[in-house]
């Protein structure tokens, strides 16, 4: 079981590959990748650095170029893959047709892995990607259950490999437009989701309001404290009631589910988080690594608390148990 | 310039479902009709039996007929009525997740706009493998739909002009949630709501739909004001989706402005008649946030109501 570890920084990189990840995931500093956030990523210069460091160690490095390529603009995303494989990329998580389409015959000996943005959720799409494009490996959308996900193992020759750590989508990734609804800004096309540029917070009547795009997310009492408004994850008002009508502000921390998700066949196991720092990512790597040593002798994970480095404070393992829909 | 009737996307009851495409048969005049389920594979069972009536009558009255898949396919019975619908010989389908090119021997198909086309390069790869039309995502701004048009003129391109934007798709049911029920026990709740449940914010202010596992806007896409630029832009076709308003009338208004009949703001007026009380966007076309509803050649926002 491999752990794959984000890196939104040269730092990161490092603190992952020293923390015991198995591979590292990062992107360019363009719209090209889907953690495309102010401060981030990787220049060319840099992404050699890091490919080379990480290879000393013996660790890989993915990377990712997971947006859809603007049209008209597609030379960007070719000489995102170009150089990525220039650099001596381990793998390439890519999400659009049209830049699979173009990898996979530009360099066909590249290895590539279908990201989660390219939704693919069923062993006929997963497939589809494999044979088209020689996909050795499909990220799954945080949209399956176990038992989902081990009859995709048997049924398809893909590696699979699940998020267990971090921010949670609750909406299928890559078909969700709800951030560019609000603000002009999608994951889709910018790489961002609910934007820090378009969120402002105000105090109304002793209460803490957060906006994004001009749209109240959330509002919170004195008490409470006042969490970043990622759309999905707001209080809104419906006939029914008012509440978190889609999920609450929760993280994914599947931890406990490490030992089933092992017996479903699953490859890898991933860490979301390349806008966190490195003292997170070592944090989570470390913690990670002890469960998974636990897991290969046979002894019961030990009880790591991995709460403090949960986004929202409270987790869920998500669509993972069955209940969750 | 073609118009198609979109998909019904809601939970409308298996009559008043077959009624609907009755007398869009009838009397709509548009030129192709999307039916099927493309939302929730537990509804498509309701109107399943309907389906060979409704679609004979439309082809009778010379429309073109094509059926739906669905958007987010996981389930075992869900990759097993896809692949009974790509391997149906008759039908002309209109894809809506890739899955349902896994094993596709050479036939023509049509592209919903629940796959992701963002490009030139993506739509070409599509055409190459049969794609004969395609409804490009909703949130394509106008240069973006140019490009795609101009790069592959084979292809014949859909912009989603009118309805609740479509904006996102989940294994969760929010319907269900939102009745205390789980999407395995949902009672078929929303049923209740055949314009989609409203979804405002803490201060009251018009934001989303939901419609099962499905989320959509608030505001109603018109891109009425937009049709001389769609048309420079090479688009052939513009996609009405059903609401829960007279959608024979709406097909007359389009129609009406795309022959040159009616001007586009006296025919956006004649639209909130139609359709009243719902905000009109073309926010995503203009390169803005969704929900912007945009003059004229123009940037000016539109009220957040």
């Amino acid at each position: 079981m491999e752990l794959i570890c984000p890196a939104g920084t040269p730092a990161s990189l490092e603190a992952a590959v020293e923390a015991g990840a198995d591979a590292v995931y990062c992107g360019f500093r363009d719209e090209t990748n889907a953690r495309n956030f102010p401060g981030l990523n990787f220049s060319r210069e840099e992404l050699r650095k890091g490919i080379a460091f990480a290879h000393r160690r013996g660790v890989k490095v993915l990377v990712a170029i997971n947006t859809f390529a603007r049209a008209g603009a597609f030379g960007l995303w070719q000489e995102a893959i170009d150089d990525a494989v220039a650099a001596g990329a381990d793998a390439l998580i890519l999400a659009d047709l049209a830049t699979l389409d173009y990898a996979h015959r530009r360099h066909p000996g590249q290895r590539l892995h279908v990201s989660v943005q390219a939704g693919a959720a069923n062993p006929d799409a997963i497939r589809f990607y494999a044979e088209t494009f020689g996909a050795q490996r499909v990220v799954l959308p945080r949209v399956l259950n176990v038992m989902e996900i081990a009859s995709i193992v048997r049924e398809t020759s893909c590696e699979t490999e699940v998020f267990v750590f971090g921010g949670l989508c609750v909406m299928e990734e890559g078909r969700c437009s709800l951030s560019s609804y609000a603000t002009g800004q999608s994951p889709n096309m910018n790489g961002v989701c609910s934007p820090a540029s378009h969120v402002a917070y105000s105090e109304r009547d002793g209460h803490i309001v957060s906006t994004l795009g001009g749209f109240t997310i959330n509002s919170f009492g004195k008490d409470e404290p006042a969490g970043y408004p990622t759309l999905c994850k707001g209080r809104f008002a419906t006939p029914k009631g008012s509440g978190y009508i889609f999920e609450e502000p929760v993280s994914l921390d599947a931890a406990l589910m490490l030992p089933a998700l092992r017996d479903a066949g699953v490859t890898a196991f991933k860490i979301e988080g390349r806008q966190r720092g490195r003292a997170y990512i070592a944090g989570v790597v470390r913690s990670f690594r002890k469960i998974l040593a636990a897991i290969d002798e046979g002894r019961s994970p030990p009880a790591v608390s991995l709460a403090a480095m949960a986004e929202g404070q409270a987790s869920t393992v998500g669509a993972y148990r069955k209940g969750w829909r | 310039m073609q118009l198609t009737l979109g998909p019904v996307l809601y939970h409308w009851s298996p009559e008043r479902w077959r009624d609907f495409y009755y007398r869009v048969a009838d009397e709509a005049q548009v030129d192709a009709v999307v039916v099927g389920e493309a939302v929730c594979s537990k509804r498509a069972p309701f109107k399943q039996d309907h389906i060979p009536a409704v679609v004979e009558r439309l082809e009778a009255a010379g429309k073109r007929v094509l059926h739906s898949s669905l958007i987010l396919i996981s389930l075992p019975r869900e990759r097993r009525q896809t692949r009974e619908l790509m391997q149906s010989d008759e039908a002309e389908v209109e894809i809506n997740d890739l899955t349902c090119l896994a094993g596709l021997a050479p036939r023509p198909f049509a592209v919903g706009p629940f796959v992701n086309v963002y490009n030139e390069a993506a739509a070409g790869f599509l055409a190459e493998r049969g794609a004969t039309r395609i409804c490009l995502p909703p949130e394509l701004p106008l240069p973006a739909v140019a490009a795609i048009s101009a790069a592959v003129p084979k292809l014949a391109i859909e912009v989603f002009a009118f309805g609740k934007v479509p904006l996102a798709i989940s294994a969760r049911c929010y319907h269900a949630r939102a009745h205390k029920l789980t999407k395995d026990n949902c009672r078929f709740v929303c049923e209740k709501d055949p314009d989609g449940m409203p979804v405002k914010t803490l201060d009251g202010a018009g934001f989303l739909s939901v419609n099962g596992v499905q989320t959509l806007s608030d505001s109603c896409a018109s891109l009425l004001s937009d049709i001389p630029a769609l048309r420079r832009a090479g688009v052939a076709s513009l996609r009405l989706s059903p609401q829960d308003c007279d959608m024979v009338a709406v097909a007359r208004l389009f129609r009406d402005v795309v022959d040159g009949r009616i001007e586009s703001e006296e025919a956006e007026r004649l639209l909130g008649e139609i359709y009243p009380d719902v905000p009109f966007s073309n926010g995503f076309l203009r390169g803005m946030a969704g929900h912007i509803h945009a003059g004229r050649g123009g940037g000016s926002l539109g009220a957040l109501r």
